[in-house]
């Protein structure tokens, strides 16, 4: 295998890293405010696929095209999950909280199975084996928009925290959940709409995953483990982290699936995720929590 | 008299902040003594050190003759040096029975013999009649004096006490020092209070040392210290207005 | 033997032992009642019953929530499995094999844990990523037959053989009834033991544990090999019983989830939680799935999203679980520990 290989195989690496990023800063925000791990979230990712399966798959509707109405349809499906089922349980324990969102994707595991079956479905577009050479890197064209599409939600993401006023009072929620209470803040409204943007967010990343990989009902709990592998590698909480963590780990699976063996790929995801927790429990870009 | 607990020179730092600068005093064997100081004034942190939740920048503790810093919470305890928290910790869901055996079980192997001696220091502490009550449905005093039983029933040999007297109302101020008085006046031991509550204070502490800005100011008999003007400047005179 | 008994039953009510000792004794006769299938029933109920019980220990006792429990089973179901195919070891002494390394690898994720302050939800995370490590590593596994998977050879049914685990169901439903029974007295037995107090103090406050002088890092392992170990036996009645084994399955993390169910649905940290919640949760969902099949549908998924609903509505509804509510109902609450 010569250095080009190796090349191609980091790139399409970084770039499917890229979605992955997208995918677990959904999950860094709901956690970086709400403060509840939301244990369905891979599962929530694979709602959106589905979507767009059965959009590409009914109506051609292209995955690239349809980002934004499912990323808003995965947007009120996350408000009503916080306003109507996670709201009361933001005081209860960790493990209660936890548990109610394992059963929210048990639930959803199921349904998809019971609805679509547990064959896998693809979109098949009609760029699907299109490729760039670049230089000596050969870039798979889907890879490529899906990670472009990826850049450019976290990048509207980041300026809605940063330039918006809802986005800097939920930033203030986050900080300090009495203070904002205190100056009058809607707390639980903007808890929802956390909730709500990073369902979107996950929603988006799904629906870019289509154009990656193939899509089974048994897929959810796998996305579920690598966004925690993920956030935890960046630094829970930290919306740069994620990105960081997402490409560090879409590569880190590309060339260990090139050079061990691609079914063992995401124990090395996890050896990571031991290494940090032990190392740097707070994460590369995180912050020390004291 | 011997120190019982003998503190040279401790210092800790919070990034910039000297919350304690070289703080040196001795704490002899048999007496209740007191720290105070107004807020801030790093008695926490003080506390905090000798009890082994953090560990000293500088300088050395040395609990009956023996060097106890840089040990952890309950290397400490185990060495007889029990400690309440200044917003109370009872186990919530235990009955008050079983909070108190937790202590007692740290020198009793036997959960029979723990918790015969829990019941004793229960009597002790007015809680007998209450002994199966879940702790978290005690009110404020009940679970203050919870606190100081369960320290209790480790057998220290040092009890540090943590702003016991905060939140509660003069009556059960008073019916706190007096069981206080009462378990050191009969079994000798040695108590180390940080406390807010002047009246708790004055009826206390045989010696009181003042704390400001994480500098030891004063130290002495009650009486006299009060009438420090350092003391009554930094503290007393502030607190006054 | 009186004495101990005394010692077990000390603190339960004559109601209470009244009711255990009925339930006991209708367990005890259940296979000259009950048909194949409930016979089959009763044994998947009593499996979760007995690994319910043995994560307890660590969640419900200590406090440490493991969602990788798998981990522990499947070391138990694949060490003597492979000592009986490769060797011809029987399954107790393969089972003597599976304690010692299953409560050494508790240790080791325990002390990674503890030692590095790993704690709470980051805990339960890395349960599971060790647990997921082994499913993937067992899966390239050739001495395990990776993932084409581990055949025991098939047991005779008339030939009932305790010391080789080979026999009919009604064999190992009373090898499973009797596991069950075990982990329920070692369960009481902890509880009230010095380390059973010192569980419960670091499930209530740590930190205030600390400072009542426990050495919270040494019980804290105490509590993730003890669950681990006992755990292991669910894993060398589930290969002897199934006489199948793939990692995919075994290793998967729908069975440390199945694992845990029981008890929070029962209740966690009580004695008679996790068995009630095993009973409760399987009775329903074979009702569920019964029913299903009379009106002639066949949906795989269905008893999960079951599970699901019923999870949610006992979180939802009951957090403390239904055995603290039925207990007082009961009038056999034993006091509040």
């Amino acid at each position: 295998m010569g250095l080009g290989v190796y090349l191609n195989v980091a790139v399409a690496g970084v770039l499917t890293g890229l979605v992955y990023g997208l995918m677990a800063l959904g999950l860094s925000v709901i956690f970086g405010v709400v403060r509840v791990v939301n244990f369905a979230h891979g599962e929530m990712m694979s709602i959106a696929m589905y979507i767009a399966v059965v959009l590409f798959s009914s109506f051609h509707l292209d995955p690239l095209v349809m980002l934004v109405p499912i990323a808003a349809v995965m947007f009120v499906f996350g408000y009503a999950l916080q306003a109507g089922l996670i709201n009361p349980f933001i005081t209860r324990p960790e493990h209660s909280q936890f548990l109610l969102v394992v059963a929210l994707a048990i639930i959803i595991v199921n349904a998809l199975l019971i609805i679509f079956g547990p064959d896998a479905r693809t979109v098949q577009t009609s760029y699907a084996y299109d490729s760039f050479e670049i230089g000596p890197v050969i870039v798979d064209a889907s890879k490529a928009y899906a990670a472009a599409a990826a850049i450019v939600v976290t990048v509207a993401l980041f300026a809605f925290f940063r330039f918006t006023l809802i986005g800097k009072a939920i930033r203030a929620c986050a900080d300090n959940y009495t203070g904002a209470l205190v100056v009058g803040l809607n707390v639980n409204r903007l808890y929802a709409l956390t909730f709500a943007l990073g369902a979107a967010c996950v929603g988006a990343a799904g629906t870019m995953m289509t154009l990656i990989t193939d899509v089974t009902p048994a897929l959810g709990p796998g996305y579920t483990l690598l966004a925690f592998v993920i956030v935890i590698t960046g630094g829970l909480g930290s919306m740069p982290g994620a990105l960081v963590g997402g490409v560090l780990i879409g590569l880190t699976e590309a060339l260990a699936g090139l050079l061990f063996t691609p079914s063992a790929k995401s124990m090395f995801a996890f050896g990571i995720l031991v290494l940090v927790l032990l190392f740097r429990p707070q994460g590369i870009l995180g912050r020390r929590l004291t | 008299m011997t120190a019982l607990l003998s503190l040279d020179r401790v210092s800790k730092r919070f990034r910039g902040l000297l919350a304690v600068d070289a703080v040196s005093f001795d704490v002899p064997e048999g007496v209740i003594f007191a720290v105070i100081g107004p807020n801030g004034a790093g008695k926490t942190t003080l506390f905090n050190m000798i009890a082994g939740a953090m560990a000293p920048d500088d300088g050395a503790i040395a609990f009956a003759g023996q060097a106890i810093n840089g040990l952890t919470s309950d290397a400490v305890c185990r060495r007889g040096i029990a400690r309440t928290f200044q917003l109370v910790r009872p186990f919530p869901a235990l009955s008050v029975e079983d909070n108190v055996i937790v202590g007692a079980l740290l020198h009793h192997r036997d959960v029979g013999a723990a918790r015969e001696r829990a019941l004793a220091v229960l009597r002790r502490l007015d809680l007998f009649d209450k002994r199966n009550q879940i702790a978290a449905t005690l009110t404020l005093p009940d679970r203050k004096r919870l606190e100081v039983a369960r320290a209790l029933a480790t057998e220290p040999k040092l009890l540090l006490l943590d702003e016991v007297m905060a939140g509660l109302r003069p009556t059960e101020t008073d019916r706190m020092v007096a069981t206080l008085r009462e378990i050191n006046r009969e079994s000798g031991l040695t108590i180390l209070l940080i406390e807010h509550v002047m009246r708790a204070v004055m009826a206390l502490a045989a010696r009181v040392l003042v704390l400001d800005h994480g500098v030891a100011i004063a130290a002495g008999a009650p009486e006299d210290v009060v009438r420090d003007p350092a003391v009554v400047r930094s503290y007393l005179g502030t607190e006054a207005l | 033997m009186a004495a101990m008994i005394a010692r077990l039953t000390n603190g339960l009510s004559r109601r209470a032992l009244g009711l255990l000792a009925a339930l006991l004794a209708v367990l005890l006769a259940a296979p000259w009642i009950a048909n194949d299938y409930l016979l089959t029933v009763l044994i998947v109920i009593l499996y979760l019953a007995y690994t319910g019980q043995a994560w307890n220990i660590m969640m419900g006792f200590a406090g440490q929530l493991s969602l990788g429990h798998a981990i522990y089973a499947g070391l138990g179901a694949y060490i003597p499995a492979v000592l009986f195919t490769r060797y011809g070891i029987g399954p107790w002494v393969g089972f003597l094999a599976a304690i010692p390394i299953a409560a050494l690898c508790g240790a080791i994720i325990g002390f990674l844990a503890f030692r590095f302050g790993v704690a709470g939800v980051y805990f339960a995370i890395l349960t599971i990523a060790f647990a997921e490590f082994a499913r993937i590593g067992f899966d390239h596994l050739t001495i395990v037959n990776a993932s084409a998977g581990l055949f025991l050879p098939v047991a005779q049914l008339s030939h009932n053989d305790l010391w080789r685990l080979r026999g009919s169901p009604t064999k190992f439903y009373y090898v499973i009834l009797a596991a069950t029974v075990i982990a329920l007295i070692l369960s009481r037995l902890l509880l009230r033991s010095r380390m059973g107090y010192f569980w419960l103090a670091i499930r209530e406050d740590e930190q205030a544990a600390r400072a009542a002088g426990i050495d919270t890092f040494r019980y804290k392992m105490y509590a993730v090999m003890i669950s681990a170990a006992v755990t292991s036996f669910a894993g060398v009645f589930y290969a002897f019983f199934y006489n199948n084994l793939f990692p995919e399955q075994v290793f998967n993390i729908s069975r440390s989830i199945e694992m845990i169910l029981g008890p929070i649905i029962g209740g966690i940290g009580t004695l008679f939680g996790p068995i009630l919640g095993a009973f409760v949760l399987t009775g329903l969902a074979e009702s569920v799935t019964s029913a299903l099949a009379a009106f002639g549908v066949d949906l795989p998924g269905a008893k999960q999203i079951f599970y699901g609903i019923c999870l949610l509505l006992v979180v939802v509804a009951l957090p403390e679980g239904i055995w603290p509510w039925l207990a007082r109902r009961l009038g056999v609450a034993e006091r509040k520990r």
